[in-house]
Parts: C-alpha cells; structure tokens; sequence
C-alpha cells in the first residue's frame, strides 16, 4: 500500500485521478470482479429460495390457517402426517409411478436412441418431432390425454367399440378405475420424458468414436457384444445423469396428475406433491401443507448423494 | 451396409420402429387437431368414425376466441415468459462467468450451490412462496410469476452457461487485458460475442419452460385477464364436469403453437440446451 502511495507522489495536485486508477485497480482483481457480479444474482436466490426454504421448514412446526397467526405445535404437523392413511397412500402411489414410469423412459428411451443412431434421410426433422411431446406445454398435452381417456367418447373408448372389442359405451372407465387410473398416469408421464431420454441419450451415443466400433468389429465382437461392452459402458454416464434427472422431476410432479385425474380416484393416484397441495392450498393448512412437501426432501437428498458419489468415483 | 441383408434389417431396425415411435409420439396432437376441426354435431356422433372428418369447420376456434380471453392469455405468457427468460439470462451470466473463468476463494463451493438449486424442484417451495408473495401484496399480479420463474431458470441458465464460458480460450480474454481492457470490456466485448450460441439455448430452453410452468401461475394468478394460457385453460374452458372438447382441443392447440413455431426455429439450439446438462455433466 504505501509503495503505490510513494509512487504516486511526484503526482500530488492529480489526487482525484490517482484515485480513480487505484479504485479501477482494485476492480480489476480477479475476487472483486468476480463478487462483485455474483452479488446480485445469489441475493435473488437467496431471497427467493433460500428464504423460502427456511421459511417452509419454520412453517412446518407452526398451526397457520390462511390469514390467521401462527401457533408453535412442533412435531405435531409431522405427527398428524404419519397417522394419515392418505398421506401414506400418496407416499407409495410417488413411489410406484416414479419407478414405473422411469423404467419405461430410460428402456423406451434407449431403444429410440439406438434406432435413430443410423444413417437416414431427414434425420433432423425426425428428430425435432419426435422431441414435440416433450415441447409442448405439459397442461395443455395432459388435457388432450384426458379427452383421449374419456370413458364415452375418447379416443380409446372410440377405437375399441370401432373394432368391436367392446360395446360402445362399454369401455373401460380410465381413469375412473384405481390401478386404470395409475396407468394412465404412468403412460401419460412416459409419453412426455421418453423423448427427452432419447434424444439425450442419442447425443451420448454420437460421443462415441467410430472407431471403437470398428475395433471391436475386427475383434470378432457381434451386434450384441458391442452393445453390451463397448457402447453401454460408454453410454452409463449419460444414463446416470438422465436417470437422475429424471427421477427428481418425476417424484416431484405435479401438473400431469392435478390436470388429469386431481389425485382420484379416492386418492388412488395421489402424489406428494398434489397431496402437499390439497393440504396446504385447498384446506388451507400452510404447516401441514408445508410438512408434506418437507416429507419430500429425504429423496432429494438420496439422489443427490447417490450422485455426488457417483460424479466423484468416475 | 452391404449384402442381401440390409433391406430386411432396415425395415425392421429403422423404419417399423421409427414408425412406431411417431405413431406413439404424435397421436394425440393427431386427436387434438381432428377434435377441434368437427363441429359437435359429428363429434359427438357415436356411428361416426372418430378418427376421419367429414365436414371439417372452424366453429370451435371462433368460440375459443369470442367467448374466452384465449388472446388475452396468450399475450400475458408470452409477456411473463419474456420477461423471466431476459432476468435469467442477465442473472445466470453473472453467476456463471465468475464461476467459469475467474479463480476466487469458495468458487467451488458456488458452482455446487448451483447445482443443487437446479435439482431443488418447485413443489418443494410452493407452500411457503405463496405465503412470500401474498405477504408482498403482488398476489393475482404478473410480477408474482416474472420474479418467481427466474427462481426456476437462473440456476439452469447458469449452469448451461458455465459450460459455454468455459470453452473460450482463457488467452484471449489475456490478451484484452494486456491491450489496456478493462475486465468488464474484456467480458462484454470479447467473451460475451463468442457465446451467442449458449445464450441462445439458454435463451429458447428458459423460454419453454416459462411457458410450461403451471403450479406458480395456479397459485398467483386468480383474475381472468391476468391468467396464462395453462391456468387459464384448465381453470375457465373446463367448467364443472361439463366438458367443451372442441373448445380445449383447439386452445391446446393454439396455445402450444407459439412455443412450437419458437422452437422449430431453433431446434439445434434446444436440443444443444437439452443435451449440455447431461452429456458434459
């Protein structure tokens, strides 16, 4: 410091501009440029995520009806959760439409990206409409799947009486049924992400040289050995990522299942997050409501670290 | 690619799959178009065949349009999702060019934070985010969902961003500063111009999103006039267990029309953007 300031002597009426260099000087440093742009950003999400985040977990111990004070009830949000049958129901209908729907996205999607890993004509164009479900908004997709269920005159109900394999009016009700309704969802929620497995994994599979498949050719390898130890073990770092991906955006839906089917039949197609809903929005219990989107974060927190540990090992 | 082979192993690797594929993935806008092209007298026509048209007519979209604020919605999600997709790419620039190219203390630590933030999902926030919103009197306002969507696209912007940044050679930005630039110059001038194509996918893939957002809009925007298509949609054409299929199908339409012709302009970028996160991840 008082180097800068010996060095600045000879200049002594030209204060102001000494200044103004020491300042830029100080700019130019490569933690005060960088924090200096970092602020405003990290206060947007500290204010509009990181505070609502902790406001969600104080809330999650209190009694607030809508417009009402908050009362300290501490566990007993959680408590009323872990005695509600409905509750429970939900936890399992999460995990069974995640695991089911993943399954069919990342099997679907492998098979679409393994297909369209070849040589054809219009390739691009096949590939951006393919990608369409996946583009267009999830509410408005969800409210044609509706009408195509419809159990009168939906397209299923339609085509099934149309080839005589039921009477009309006969069809099955989809999304009236229980485990229909499940199906239905699941199929719906599948229509949606496959595409965005398959493109995805389809850019991983163009990563791969040729090379290595020309090699493991020579090397006497068939169409299913170089599937099985070349591009699959090339191909697990996309997977993984996707997967994940995907798992988190499915265990946490919302739309697809309030738009289609609201949860019913008797709450046979409930998920988390529609049942964190009801609760907190519907009724108007925001601790509760809060509890049970909190009740959430356990699997958030499995993913990511299955995750963080797989990034690290690889 | 050579023998006798070839012919059968196309038709059966390529083409009847791939033609499943579009069957699967395209359909219900097959149904979605043909619903909204029959007037109700055939298409409500049990004898006839639900996927031809006989007389196609217009009626339901000159309904949706007379009778429905449709064009008001359209107009209030392309505004909101305008507005949030410019605040993300201005914050997840300033988030993800320090990150990328500058070396501070707790810069690793950062760059996770952002990470995690994009894996939080909205569901997680919405309880209490309504709470925040209504306690700032902007409850039933569009500056609820343009101050709330950017909490959804910053950190997806930011981390797509960091991956652009990070391909620039560090020499140039070196040699602007040996050439009396600012770093600020260094940024705006050399750097920014060479990632156009990340602030494009960012851009477009922002853009969808923000169109597709429905729980923060079911929350915040209750009056009519101030709906987004997806709120607006579900809340007025639906009424009561009365449904108006024509109606829906055409608003299904129309509404993911603008979000279709965006992206068939872009296709390269989305997918760019789609890919970035997991391919490089």
């Amino acid at each position: 410091m008082s180097r800068v300031a010996e060095a600045a002597r000879p200049a002594q009426p030209a204060v102001p501009s000494v200044r103004a260099f020491r300042l830029r000087e100080w700019l130019e440093r490569e933690a005060v440029f960088s924090w200096l742009m970092l602020t405003p950003p990290l206060l947007f999400l500290l204010a509009f995520l990181g505070y609502p985040f902790c406001y969600g977990v104080y809330l999650s111990f209190v009694r607030r009806p809508v417009a009402q004070p908050a009362t300290f009830v501490g566990l007993n949000n959680f408590l009323h959760l872990y005695n509600d049958p409905i509750f429970w129901q939900a936890v399992w209908n999460t995990f069974r439409f995640t695991a089911a729907a993943t399954v069919l996205k990342l099997s679907g999607g492998l098979a679409m990206a393994l297909v369209m890993h070849q040589h054809f004509r219009f390739k691009g164009l096949t590939r951006a409409l393919l990608l369409l479900p996946f583009i267009v908004p999830t509410v408005l997709s969800t409210v044609a799947w509706q009408w195509i269920f419809d159990p009168g005159m939906g397209m299923f109900n339609r085509l099934l009486a149309f080839f005589d394999l039921v009477k009309q009016g006969q069809g099955p009700s989809w999304l009236g049924n229980p485990t229909l309704a499940m199906v239905s969802v699941i199929l719906v929620n599948t229509w949606r992400g496959l595409p965005f497995f398959g493109i995805t994994i389809l850019a991983g599979l163009q990563t791969i040289p040729d090379e290595l498949m020309e090699s493991a050719t020579i090397d006497g390898a068939g169409t299913w050995g170089r599937f099985r130890h070349v591009t699959l073990p090339l191909l697990m770092p996309v997977i993984f990522i996707v997967t994940t991906f995907s798992i988190i955006f499915t265990f946490f839906d919302f739309q697809l299942v309030y738009v289609l089917t609201g949860g019913g039949p008797a709450n046979a197609t409930h998920l988390m997050a529609t049942y964190a809903y009801s609760v907190g929005m519907s009724s108007g219990q925001m601790g509760m409501g809060s509890a049970a989107a909190l009740a959430m974060v356990p699997v958030l927190g499995v993913v990511l670290l299955a995750m963080s540990s797989y990034v690290r090992r690889s | 690619m050579v023998g006798e082979l070839t012919w059968s192993r196309r038709l059966f690797g390529l083409w009847i799959p791939l033609a499943a594929l579009f069957v699967f993935a395209l359909f219900p806008f097959a149904w979605m178009a043909a619903t909204s092209l029959k007037a109700n007298a055939e298409l409500y026509d049990p004898k006839a065949n639900p996927l031809w048209i006989r007389h196609p007519s217009l009626d339901h979209y000159v309904g949706l349009l007379r009778e429905s604020n449709f064009v008001i919605w359209i107009g209030n999600t392309m505004l909101v999702a305008t507005v949030s997709t410019i605040i993300s790419l201005l914050l997840g620039v300033m988030l993800a060019y320090p990150l990328a190219r500058m070396r501070f203390p707790a810069a690793g630590l950062l760059a996770i934070t952002v990470a995690v933030t994009y894996l939080v999902p909205q569901t997680l926030l919405f309880v209490p985010m309504a709470d925040l919103i209504n306690r700032m009197k902007l409850g039933d306002t569009l500056s609820a969902v343009m101050l709330t969507y950017p909490t959804l696209l910053v950190p997806f912007c930011a981390w797509l961003l960091i991956g652009y940044f990070k391909t620039v050679p560090k020499e140039l930005e070196e040699a602007a500063l040996i050439d009396g630039a600012s770093r600020w110059r260094a940024m705006t001038r050399v750097i920014l111009p060479l990632c156009t194509p990340g602030f494009l996918s960012a851009g477009i893939f922002a853009f969808t999103l923000a169109q597709n957002e429905f729980l923060y809009a079911l929350l915040f925007l209750n009056t009519s006039t101030i709906r987004t298509v997806p709120v607006g949609v579900t809340g007025e054409l639906i009424r009561g267990d009365a449904f108006y299929w024509g109606q829906l199908m055409a608003a299904a339409l129309l509404g993911s029309l603008p979000v279709v012709l965006i992206y068939s302009f872009f296709v390269k970028y989305y997918v760019a953007g789609l890919t970035a996160g997991s391919v490089k991840g």
